[in-house]
């Protein structure tokens, strides 16, 4: 699940959406009918669908921050990773603005409450000519109106957080933005079944004379009316943009020498193009018939190398260049290390955050599959090839995209006569 | 059994998840005032008189000016700033000078504040100063009554005469 939640964030963004729709159809957007028209609801369907939409909520919360300090704590918002990081902090804000706003729908205290909440922290900002809270203090300032910008404000809102999405996965080659089968259907039924056993239930109605003593919030979207209230506005105001700067200065604060990036030979690149479909970052394009890489979004992971149908150790020239390459550690120099340890009964190549000894690459994808082949033909018996422990590629998709050149089914591919065994995150290779 | 073992263990980590979004998502209560506790919040958007009022311009002035801004009369923007006083059994609780808004201080003065206070009956005292100078030019004292939970609003609309409290 870890290795999924931003997948699972886009899957719960969906279910929100879907429900949200549906819910919509049944909802009076008036101040007199609002909260009846979810009273309303039949437990079987509407009913189920509101808490399903609440609770999904909640779970979005959960998802994009476990997201957030996964990538924080794994060092996953430097260099090349900065655009991801820093696209991401908008989208937690529009999270909470639209689930907050979300609430102010359903006209029970709980909205008062919210509303009346956000209005005066907006207030303490001095934002607007006239205090928001204004427009809740009586049942005279209270019109149908209201609710339109309400709705306005929940559908464009996370209209905003979807274009934001969008744009966070913009320099991932294979952006995972769908959760894999069994994981889906078990969230959605979980969150099923949590909306059976425990269904959603409004408070009584908004009542613009009266402050009710206690208040059911929703502590994942809602946290903050309470710490104002304990704190200040000004207080929650210089927390909120403290954070939203120190994330969004993370990645110079915390800013660490760069590997160098790959490079393109002009006399070796053919144009196949195979490194910029394989490439994790979007940092590699095709100009004419040449690769040329974006060295700001280049992550040196070496996958590029990998790919091209150059970097084959069967060349017979004495320095081997391929198309693309890392300059501080090339195809060439793979060769050299290959060739020293041959020949040999067992050939053992690994990725650095493996640990698991032999030959030692950046990623497991930027061997080129023929090294495989190379090392059985000069006399290895067998060639093992390890990558990253439980699939968590350090560079996103070294292991997808090996094992898919091992198998045959991605180019540059392992020739038809070498056997390739799986088993968890090695290969073993075999002549046929 | 691996896969089953995968199984299980997914299911321990999602089962205490959904428990924990299930607890979290209504629970536990936040009280924002006491149980014996009531409300007053005052709030008011005003537009306090312009700070001088509006004079005649010379025909010398007028000759400097651009032709299409040779109006006759000459009016400042800025509002003067509002004095506010809101005082509870007696106690001063809030005394705020109140900006207009704009560039050119020519806006509306807006305030909005909330005070939470116990219930039962209370001797409040409002006042507004909006011209410079001692004084101030709309006063009013009441007694109310608050019960727990409930809410008093103190608005102010010049053209009603001034305060108005809203049980």
């Amino acid at each position: 699940m870890l290795r999924h939640l931003g997948a699972l964030g886009f899957l719960l963004f969906w279910l929100l959406a879907a429900s949200g729709i549906t819910l919509y159809i049944r909802f009076d957007t008036s101040v007199a009918g609002a909260y009846q028209s979810i009273g309303e609801l039949e437990w079987w369907f509407g009913g189920l669908l509101r808490s399903m939409h609440r609770y999904a909520a909640d779970a979005f919360v959960i998802v994009v921050l476990a997201h957030l300090i996964r990538e924080l704590a794994a060092g996953r918002f430097r260099g090349f990773r900065a655009f991801s990081w820093i696209s991401g902090v908008p989208l937690v804000w529009l999270m909470y603005a639209s689930g907050i706003v979300g609430y102010w729908l359903v006209w029970d205290t709980r909205a008062q409450f919210s509303a009346l909440a956000t209005a005066e922290w907006l207030y303490g900002a001095g934002i607007g000519a006239e205090p928001m809270a204004r427009n809740f203090l009586g049942a005279e300032q209270i019109s149908d109106r209201l609710f339109s910008l309400f709705v306005f404000l929940h559908i464009g809102l996370p209209l905003a957080l979807l274009a934001g999405m969008w744009v966070h996965v913009q320099r991932l080659g294979r952006p995972a933005t769908v959760a894999p089968r069994a994981l889906a259907l078990g969230a959605i039924a979980l969150l099923a079944l949590l909306a059976l056993a425990q269904p959603v239930v409004s408070q009584a109605r908004w009542d613009p004379g009266a402050v009710p003593s206690t208040v059911s919030i929703d502590w994942f979207l809602q946290f903050a009316h309470p710490l104002m209230y304990a704190t200040s506005p000004a207080a929650l105001w210089a927390l909120a943009l403290g954070a939203t700067a120190l994330l969004v200065a993370l990645p110079w604060l915390a800013r660490r020498p760069r590997l160098m990036p790959a490079v393109v030979s002009a006399e070796n690149c053919n144009g196949c193009g195979r490194c910029v479909a394989d490439c994790p970052y979007e940092a590699v394009r095709l100009v004419g018939r040449r690769a040329e890489v974006l060295a700001e979004r280049c992550a040196a992971c070496g996958i590029c190398a990998g790919a091209c149908p150059s970097a084959t150790p069967f060349r017979s020239v004495a320095e081997l260049v391929s198309g693309i390459d890392l300059p501080d550690f090339t195809v060439h120099d793979l060769r050299r290390k290959l060739q020293a340890v041959l020949p040999a009964d067992e050939v053992l190549f690994s990725c650095e955050k493996s640990g698991a000894g032999g030959i030692a690459l950046r990623c497991l994808a930027q061997l080129p599959p023929s090294f495989v082949e190379y090392a059985l033909r000069q006399g290895a018996r067998s060639v093992r090839a390890i990558g990253c422990r439980d699939g968590a590629c350090k560079w996103r998709l070294g292991m997808e995209l090996s094992a898919e050149r091992f198998a045959g089914a991605r180019e540059p591919h392992l020739r038809a006569n070498v056997r390739a065994t799986r088993l968890d995150d090695a290969t073993t290779f075999a002549l046929r | 059994m691996k896969q089953a073992l995968r199984i299980a263990a997914q299911l321990a980590l999602y089962v205490p998840l959904m428990a924990l979004i299930g607890y979290f998502s209504s629970a536990p209560k936040f009280s924002p005032v006491g149980a014996h506790e009531a409300l007053v919040r005052l709030s008011f958007v005003h537009a306090a008189p312009r700070k001088a009022p509006c004079r005649e311009r010379s025909a010398e002035e007028l000759a400097r000016l651009a032709p299409n801004m040779r109006a006759a009369l000459d009016c400042p923007r800025e509002r003067a700033p509002l004095l506010v006083e809101l005082e509870l059994d007696g106690k001063l609780v809030l005394r705020r000078v109140v900006l207009p808004v704009g560039f050119k201080g020519d806006g509306n003065a807006t305030l909005y504040h909330r005070l939470p206070v116990p219930a039962g009956k209370h001797r409040i005292a409002v006042r507004l100063r909006e011209r410079p100078g001692e004084g101030f030019d709309y006063v009013r004292e009441e007694t109310v009554e608050l019960a727990p939970g409930r809410v008093l609003l103190i608005d102010f609309v010049a053209t009603q005469g001034g305060f108005l409290f809203r049980l």
